[in-house]
């Protein structure tokens, strides 16, 4: 795109000098991944006559290095900020209508996902101006159980697909997967890459796999897990943030919450400034979800800094930017009973989310 | 050869099981009771001037260790605490002195003060595996079934020590809260602090779990209302409140009042508050204050 006419594998160029006359500029709130096939686009983005694992190979590897130093520095950097009184309440508030409230269990039963569904409409009984996560994230199973709870009512339902989490199925099983979790209801899928696949170098694969999950959701919002933990370097994180939205994904999203480490501040800071340059480049918003790892309203408010000052304001709203937790929201129910009662609260004053160990 | 430079010591919190800076980074001097002849008071240490979140991280600590330290069996728990008592028999020089220094004493005083603070400290950790016997026990009933009323700790613990008596005093506070169980979070003596400095460190080095005992220094009209107040402590010794500078008993009580904590009062009741008599000999009232009484019917058995 960056030469035309030149060899078939284009290096992307960053930021400035793209234009894509066809497609109509951005206008904030209006998602408009979905509107052609994901392949037809990418060879028009990648500026090639066919899409091929060499053609992507060529266009993720051509995207700048991230300075791992510079990098971490600058997340330590945004970690220092101070929130204090009305910009900590509005963060706490904020962090909490974010919040994908999570049970990824095992162990899950009907009614541990009722409950989870209760806590999202309710989150903090003692306080009904306190606001509702954006969704609750459950296995595919669950969905209706969970539905059965919300209803119509303003949280959505997530469900995990695609061999969650390892992502170690044939791809008929995952689209399948995807397919039972959007029948049952669910809003939102969260879907995970292969990463075999990725880490082997077989984009093209990786590629098709999103796509064709994307298809598969219909209405349904699509995040792409990454699992970046499993990817190592923060180059692939780059790259496979890239490929993820070239695919068609809604979100990308950092883990499963199973592999440790999960949502760094330096990772989702990279994911953050792809979905910047990204919308740069094509004019597409896409969301971004930290999973795994955020359990304090300290971390979450670094997050929220973070998204302010490298994606910018127009991601500081629960439909672009959200948290994949579940202890995350007694900690900061606990600090907005703080705030409210001006007296340090305790666990007495939250409900016990523990596993029950029976 | 020239003198020897003093090595001027800063003193941290003991907080779970660590010794942290306090989260404002301040710290304030530590000077020695005035004994007459000098005319400005000698410099002992800097302490660390522990703030409200100080407190509230020592709370998080107390309640992360209370499960386990209460479901430690009595006798564990009385060996674990006989082991304080053996390491502050080892680093007897240190508090002797300090003790000393804070207190105004004569040596032979201090001394008989640390020993004091020793034996006491060992009379409560005998009480580890005696108390329920005593305390609790089997209640008569008009029926086929056992009656039985048991002990427990009440949990989390804010205890004020006592402004005055530095170590004997704060023993007294202390050894009666953890022996049942209970965990606690002290506010050591503000112009006094550095016994209870050194009985973090003997916790520190003994098998007391992290969290059990949890120390910060600092100004006690500044950090005693947030504990008072912070809705996951279950009970507050008030002792250190009786003569603190800038501070009420009455309005800490009050702030306990906001979520039931149970409240020891200090000595005497009104203005007249003053610190108990340490010297003496102590009864269980100060273990009883911070117990709660379960009671459970059991089916006989054949």
């Amino acid at each position: 795109m960056c030469h035309p006419g030149g060899p078939r594998v284009v290096r992307w160029c960053p930021r400035p000098t793209v234009t894509r006359p066809h497609r109509p500029p951005y206008t904030p709130g209006v998602s408009t991944s979905t509107e052609v096939d994901p392949t037809t686009r990418a060879r028009d983005i990648l500026g090639v006559s066919r899409l091929t694992n060499s053609a992507l190979t060529g266009w993720l590897h051509g995207l700048p290095g991230v300075d791992q130093v510079g990098c971490e520095a600058r997340a330590a950097a945004l970690s220092t900020r101070s929130v204090k009184t009305s910009s900590k309440a509005w963060a706490i508030d904020t962090a909490i209508s974010m919040i994908d409230l999570t049970t990824l269990e095992g162990a899950d039963t009907p009614g541990k996902v009722r409950g989870l569904a209760t806590r999202a409409l309710v989150p903090d009984p003692s306080d009904p101006s306190t606001p509702s996560p954006a969704a609750v994230c459950v296995y595919g199973d669950m969905v209706p159980f969970a539905r059965e709870v919300i209803g119509e009512r303003d949280v959505r339902i997530a469900a995990v697909a695609t061999a969650f989490p390892s992502g170690r199925a044939s791809r008929a099983v995952k689209l399948a997967d995807t397919r039972d979790a959007v029948q049952n209801g669910a809003d939102e899928i969260d879907m995970v890459i292969d990463r075999g696949a990725f880490l082997a170098g077989d984009y093209l694969s990786v590629f098709r796999e999103i796509a064709e999950t994307k298809e598969a959701c219909g209405d349904a919002r699509l995040k792409v897990i990454m699992e970046t933990g499993e990817l190592v370097t923060y180059d692939n994180v780059r790259r496979a943030s890239w490929l993820s939205m070239l695919a068609g994904g809604d979100f990308i999203k950092t883990s499963t919450g199973k592999i440790s480490p999960a949502a760094t501040l330096p990772v989702t800071l990279v994911m953050l400034e792809a979905v910047r340059d990204w919308r740069d480049a094509t004019g597409e918003q896409v969301g971004v979800k930290p999973a795994g790892g955020i359990r304090t309203s300290k971390d979450a408010i670094k997050f929220l800094v973070t998204v302010n000052e490298v994606a910018g304001e127009d991601w500081l709203s629960n439909e672009w930017f959200r948290f994949g937790a579940s202890s995350l929201l007694n900690d900061l129910l606990l600090q907005r009973q703080k705030m409210t009662t001006g007296a340090y609260s305790g666990a007495d004053y939250v409900a016990d989310d523990a596993p029950s160990g029976y | 050869m020239s003198a020897r430079v003093d090595v001027r010591k800063t003193y941290k919190l003991y907080i779970g099981g660590k010794f942290p800076r306090s989260e404002s980074g301040r710290s304030y001097e530590v000077l020695a009771a005035p004994t007459g002849r000098r005319a400005t008071p000698r410099f002992l240490a800097n302490a660390a001037m522990g703030s409200r979140k100080d407190a509230r991280d020592a709370v998080v600590a107390a309640r992360k260790a209370q499960p386990g330290w209460a479901g430690a069996t009595a006798y564990n728990r009385g060996q674990v605490l006989y082991r304080v008592a053996e390491v502050m028999e080892g680093r007897r020089a240190q508090l002797v002195q300090d003790v000393r220094d804070s207190e105004g004493l004569t040596p032979a005083r201090a001394e008989a003060v640390v020993s004091a603070a020793i034996d006491r400290w060992v009379w409560y950790a005998g009480w580890a595996d005696k108390y329920a016997q005593v305390l609790g026990g089997l209640n008569p009933v008009a029926g086929p079934y056992f009656d039985i009323s048991a002990p427990e700790p009440t949990g989390v613990v804010a205890v004020l020590a006592p402004q005055a008596s530095s170590l004997l005093g704060l023993v007294s506070v202390v050894a009666p809260v953890v022996v049942s169980g209970n965990t606690c979070v002290v506010l050591a003596s503000e112009d006094r602090p550095l016994p209870a400095i050194d009985l973090a460190e003997c916790l520190a080095t003994s098998d007391v779990p992290g969290g059990v005992v949890n120390v910060v220094t600092g100004r006690t009209a500044e950090v005693a209302p947030w504990l008072a107040s912070h809705r996951d402590v279950n009970a507050i010794d008030l002792t250190g409140a009786a003569d603190a500078a800038g501070v009420e008993w009455g309005d800490l009580e009050l702030a306990a009042a906001e979520n039931l904590k149970r409240v020891l009062r200090p000595g005497g009741s009104g203005p007249e508050a003053v610190e108990p008599d340490f010297d003496a000999v102590p009864d269980l009232s100060r273990l009883t204050a911070f117990l709660e009484t379960k009671t459970v019917w059991h089916p006989k058995g054949r």
